[in-house]
């Protein structure tokens, strides 16, 4: 019954917006110009230098930087919706995952459920499943503090994903993932594993928006890339129309090699002039 | 069996679920036992304490009587209890046992909220100066009351001084924050170190009114130095009590948005907490519970750190349960600190912020070198 609810525009089902966008941190400008669109089952993936701007877009689009020009999440107005509202929309995994006093691990990942109404789901076993999608099974009582980064980081990840479960909620437009370089104190496998969770939320409908560092992760996993430099959104487009050895070697002011296997297979970047020692 | 009895617990408090489902990692229960154990442990020590002085009174035999009393405002003394007895309870003993739960649970509360909102441990009223600035608000009318501010003193009767401790406490608190505080990120160092400025910038101003104040007035200051309940009456509690009772009940409503700032500022913005708003609530509940605080008894210390700290070694940091367990945990200690206090040199009386420091400081000594290394201060 709920599905007669749902409305046939896909600007406020699926579409994340962005156009014109401008954000000053103090008096200095930051992100000066960037418009793009992600939709909903797809990974987005944002890459570029270290100050390019990549973490303040971020912030902006979740709700934590006032901007210029426009960001329509659902359809709506970045900047007028409140924080609930926000938090029922998207979760988000910030960079820093510091906390100041010492939960364990089942009451940060508990932590998710706040802006839900207490009625909705079975909790317990929904921060278990949580837990174990991020491979932390038998963590759920282990204090916060005690873990190594890595684990923390997951732990966050948890906490995100019971925040905005279901990738297409019964009742409202389909959720969104904002993760702000969720792989980089990770080791290679739970790289994989965690960049795979967020790709399967978005198979599954959801929307995914990532800033990311590893090229080869972004590669592997992203359907559409905007690339930042020096505040503007240098290319936005398809994965393999933007992911060139020509436009990185740009946007990184540093020259790159795309390389792949005989059947023009599994891409990789790397440097130009390196070469591994014999 | 179980699924059955599972389900008639979820129908019968919805909200109490949230802890049904959880094998590992689940200290709710043991959170919700301590907390109605320390409620049940303060009224102890208030009987007790009633009990406990030079005077032997038949405690037990009284507190029925005294419910009838309190409740019909009956002021007569009651059959078969010696009026002696009578006095030194209803008059002497029962204000200042009820000030000490009220000024206890006060300054464990804002203590709890304070290290809440600074995302530290050792933010506290005392330490960061709000203690200093609501003792300037009150010297400022005990001194001036009689002459320059008699005007406001006669509009306000006996809610001038608790309200001009609050005032002093409320706007040490504001400029604490704003000058700890850039771009919504609290620098705990700036915070500490600014709180030391404004505790001596108010301490001279403080030091100002004793200077020009007269004998009667130097022995009325000279509490706020050191913190007692000494001459506490029921005036005294009137003129406190509004301001606690109302932080002490609007205090639960800040758990939700505390235990999200736990996360950090921004993530508590994520997860759906207008962080603004909370910020704006927690500062004033804290002055006005500390500024009450002060006003009534003086700088007594160390309570708003050791209290919660101890609670969250052994309940957590869920501020559901650590807001009403410091509650109750801050009133029992005062009231047994006081009963000390009152008793150990008796005739005589030690200020109670004696005792306090000599068990609290020590105690703040040992969280720093336990927690150095493992939580940065920074």
């Amino acid at each position: 019954m709920t599905l007669l609810n749902r409305s046939t525009d896909p600007e406020k089902e699926t579409l994340l917006l962005i156009s014109g966008v401008g954000v000053n941190a103090g008096r200095i400008e930051i992100v000066k110009e960037v418009s793009f669109s992600a939709v909903a089952g797809e990974v987005l993936a944002i890459i570029g230098p270290s100050g390019s701007g990549k973490t303040t877009l971020m912030r902006a689009m979740t709700g934590e930087s006032a901007y210029r020009g426009s960001i329509k999440l659902a359809g709506r107005q970045v900047r007028e919706l409140d924080p609930g509202a926000q938090a029922d929309l998207r979760g988000v995994l910030p960079q820093n995952s510091q906390i100041s006093f010492p939960l364990n691990v089942t009451e940060v990942v508990s932590l998710g459920f706040l802006c839900h109404r207490p009625e909705r789901v079975d909790r317990g076993p929904r921060v278990r499943e949580a837990l174990a999608k991020v491979g932390l099974n038998g963590f759920e009582g282990r204090i916060y503090q005690d873990l190594s980064g890595g684990e923390q980081q997951r732990v966050q990840l948890a906490r995100v994903l019971v925040q905005v479960w279901d990738p297409v909620p019964m009742d409202g437009p389909a959720h969104w993932l904002f993760l702000d370089e969720p792989v980089s104190s990770l080791d290679i496998k739970h790289q994989y594993q965690i960049m795979q969770l967020a790709r399967d939320y978005a198979d599954s409908g959801g929307g995914v928006v990532t800033v990311m560092h590893d090229l080869n992760l972004t590669l592997a996993f992203a359907d559409k890339v905007l690339v930042m430099k020096d505040g503007y959104g240098l290319a936005f487009g398809r994965r393999e129309e933007v992911m060139t050895a020509e436009l990185l070697s740009t946007a990184y002011d540093f020259p790159l090699k795309m390389t792949a296997n005989e059947n023009g297979e599994d891409p990789l970047v790397t440097p130009e002039r390196f070469r591994s020692r014999p | 069996m179980n699924d059955a009895i599972a389900r008639r617990r979820i129908l019968a408090k919805p909200r109490s679920f949230i802890s049904m489902g959880f094998k590992a990692g689940d200290r709710e229960p043991l959170a919700r036992a301590a907390t109605l154990l320390l409620a049940a442990a303060t009224l102890g020590v208030m009987v007790a304490s009633l009990a406990i002085g030079p005077i032997a009174v038949p405690i037990l035999d009284m507190l029925p009587k005294m419910s009838v009393a309190l409740l019909s405002a009956d002021r007569g003394i009651p059959e078969g209890i010696s009026p002696r007895d009578w006095i030194v309870v209803m008059d002497i003993r029962l204000p200042r046992v009820l000030l000490g739960a009220l000024v206890g649970a006060a300054l464990a509360v804002s203590g709890a909220v304070m290290q809440g909102l600074f995302r530290n441990p050792l933010a506290d009223p005392g330490i960061v100066g709000v203690s200093a600035g609501a003792g300037f608000g009150a010297a400022l009318f005990i001194v001036l009351g009689g002459s320059v501010l008699s005007p406001v003193m006669t509009l306000l009767g006996i809610y001038a001084l608790p309200l001009a401790a609050f005032a002093g406490g409320l706007m040490t608190t504001l400029l604490l924050y704003r000058i700890g505080t850039r771009r919504g990120v609290t620098s705990v160092a700036t915070l500490l170190l600014a709180g030391i400025a404004l505790g001596a910038l108010t301490g001279a101003m403080t030091g100002l009114l004793v200077y020009v104040a007269d004998d009667q007035q130097l022995r009325d200051l000279q509490f706020w130095g050191l913190g007692s309940l000494a001459g506490s009456n029921w005036n005294k509690l009137a003129s406190a009590a509004p301001i606690i009772l109302a932080m002490l009940v609007c205090v639960p409503f800040l758990a939700r948005g505390l235990n999200a700032l736990i996360l950090g500022e921004a993530a508590a913005g994520h997860i759906g907490i207008r962080v603004q708003r909370l910020k704006n609530a927690s500062i004033l509940m804290v002055a006005g519970a500390t500024g009450a605080s002060v006003a009534v008894s003086g700088g007594i210390g160390f309570v708003g750190i050791v209290v919660p700290h101890l609670l969250r070694l052994t309940i957590g940091p869920d501020h559901r349960y650590l807001l009403p367990a410091s509650a109750f945990l801050g009133a029992a200690l005062l009231i047994a600190a006081d009963t000390l206090a009152r008793t150990i040199v008796a005739p005589a009386e030690l200020p109670i912020g004696i005792i306090t420091a000599f068990a609290g400081a020590p105690f703040f000594l040992w969280i720093l070198l336990r927690k150095r290394g493992l939580m940065g201060f920074s």
